[in-house]
């Protein structure tokens, strides 16, 4: 069989999307009832791409593939693909291939109304998809962002209380020092730091848990730690409840393994302004 | 080795030893992050260069590049055998991608609606630089405005009116020297194909 000539030089256009309106439109009817037409087309992608070699050449930056091994890392570790692309796609199409599967089956005519109704469902799906992804890759980079963040303030910390760094509290003349913790704490983001110095040693079994006081509800617990040989101890970002309003913070003494409520009590409490 | 006749290796295994493309997607749809590597390191530098080519942005380029692989992580089943070569079929979509991105539009075509026949496979390096040569010498053989005619629609994505209008020929010219430079480049490489009328 024969492309029918009227189409010919229009589907060398359409492969390259360079054809538009009525033209497009009749090609398009055409190409729904001649095989001949979406082979010469198929033949005419791969025209395309020999035209795409021609381009070879340059070669990505390393950072690339780290960017793109990172992403497909993260992906796996996330499960996002699995959530995003239905299991059922990947064994909905035969091995033989779209074509193959679907056209052999249940006929041309079957198929083009069943890809029309299928189409919209999948564009549909697609755009739902796509604004699923833009979010997904929005908190990952916010998530990337606040990672680096939190590395850099682990660093500063680990440099400024690291063996050649000097710690010195300095209080009232005729005072011992004493026991401090300063809590800093962003409500919108979440952002938790608190540092304690001047803390007394605690049995191997025991840690200090910090809590924070919510304007409404029972204390909120907000990380545990063990202070070092000089007494000096850190939480960083521990895991909150999105939107916990703190009115002040609490430290308790509990198991090593911290305590969803608090056993005793406070030995330090601060309220905000 | 460079007078090795082109064959399609899609389905065997690639020179040296080294995984087809086929199950390299099979490594993909088993979550295998090797597979997706080597397919990387395989089809990155194609892709890339026709992202380039088309953005004249090194960073859009490997925006292009990244969305790409991603979306064959995601979806690996988007592609099979029945969809021509990988290589080929990757440097397609690159095209279509970077094209919507110079245009600033939403991705206009599926993947998943891309299908071509293409020799040699793309998966050989060697072939792959042999058709390269092949592809390049047509088009250095061929009449300047045809090239340009070629390379307007797919490289900068323009349509027929747009370049008529642009070139000041008549639309059907510009539909003949475009298809006439896609049979050329089939003719160059496969001198027993031709276009079908």
């Amino acid at each position: 069989m024969s492309v029918h000539e009227q189409f010919a030089e229009d589907l060398a256009l359409y492969a390259l999307d360079a054809l538009q309106g009525a033209e497009r439109t009749n090609l398009e009817q055409h190409l729904e009832s001649c095989s001949s037409c979406r082979r010469e087309l198929e033949d005419l992608r791969g025209d395309m791409a020999l035209l795409a070699l021609s381009a070879a050449g340059p070669h990505p930056p390393q950072r690339s593939r780290e960017r793109l091994m990172k992403a497909v890392a993260e992906d796996k570790e996330a499960g996002a693909s699995s959530s995003i692309v239905p299991a059922s796609s990947d064994d909905s199409r035969s091995s033989s291939g779209w074509f193959g599967g679907w056209f052999g089956r249940i006929g041309w005519a079957s198929a083009v109304a069943a890809i029309i109704v299928g189409a919209a469902w999948v564009n549909n799906t697609q755009r739902k998809n796509d604004a699923l992804q833009q979010e997904i890759a929005s908190v990952r980079a916010k998530a990337n962002e606040d990672s680096a963040e939190l590395q850099r303030v682990r660093a500063e910390f680990n440099a400024l209380t690291g063996p050649g760094s000097q710690q010195v509290t300095l209080v009232a003349a005729t005072q011992k020092p004493q026991p401090q913790g300063k809590a800093l704490y962003v409500e919108s983001s979440g952002k938790l730091l608190f540092i304690a110095s001047n803390m007394p040693a605690l049995p191997e079994d025991r840690a200090y848990e910090l809590w924070i006081l919510p304007v409404e509800g029972k204390p909120v617990p907000a990380g545990v730690f063990r202070p070092d040989n000089r007494g000096s101890g850190v939480v960083v970002n521990p895991p909150i409840p999105p939107g916990t309003r703190a009115k002040g913070f609490a430290i308790t003494v509990e198991a090593k393994t911290g305590s969803p409520a608090p056993t005793t009590t406070p030995t330090m409490v601060g309220m905000g302004i | 080795m460079a007078d090795a006749p082109i064959q399609n290796s899609t389905a065997r295994d690639a020179p040296g030893g080294e995984a087809s493309d086929l199950s390299l997607v099979a490594g993909v749809r088993a979550r295998d992050e090797r597979a997706m590597a080597s397919l990387y390191d395989r089809y990155s530098s194609l892709v890339y260069a026709v992202a380039l080519r088309v953005l004249g942005d090194t960073g859009q380029a490997e925006d292009v590049l990244q969305e790409i692989f991603m979306q064959l992580w995601k979806s690996p089943s988007a592609f099979d055998s029945a969809r021509g070569s990988m290589g080929a079929w990757l440097s397609v979509i690159a095209r279509n991608r970077s094209i919507d991105a110079l245009r600033k539009r939403r991705p206009e075509t599926d993947i998943e609606d891309v299908v071509l026949s293409v020799e040699p496979n793309f998966a050989d390096a060697a072939d792959r630089g042999r058709a390269l040569s092949l592809v390049r010498g047509a088009l250095a053989a061929m009449p300047q405005a045809q090239r340009s005619a070629l390379e307007l629609a797919f490289f900068e994505g323009l349509t027929h009116t747009e370049i008529a209008s642009k070139t000041g020929e008549a639309l059907g010219t510009i539909k003949t020297r475009i298809r006439a430079g896609l049979s050329a480049l089939r003719k160059a490489v496969n001198p027993g194909s031709a276009v079908r009328t």
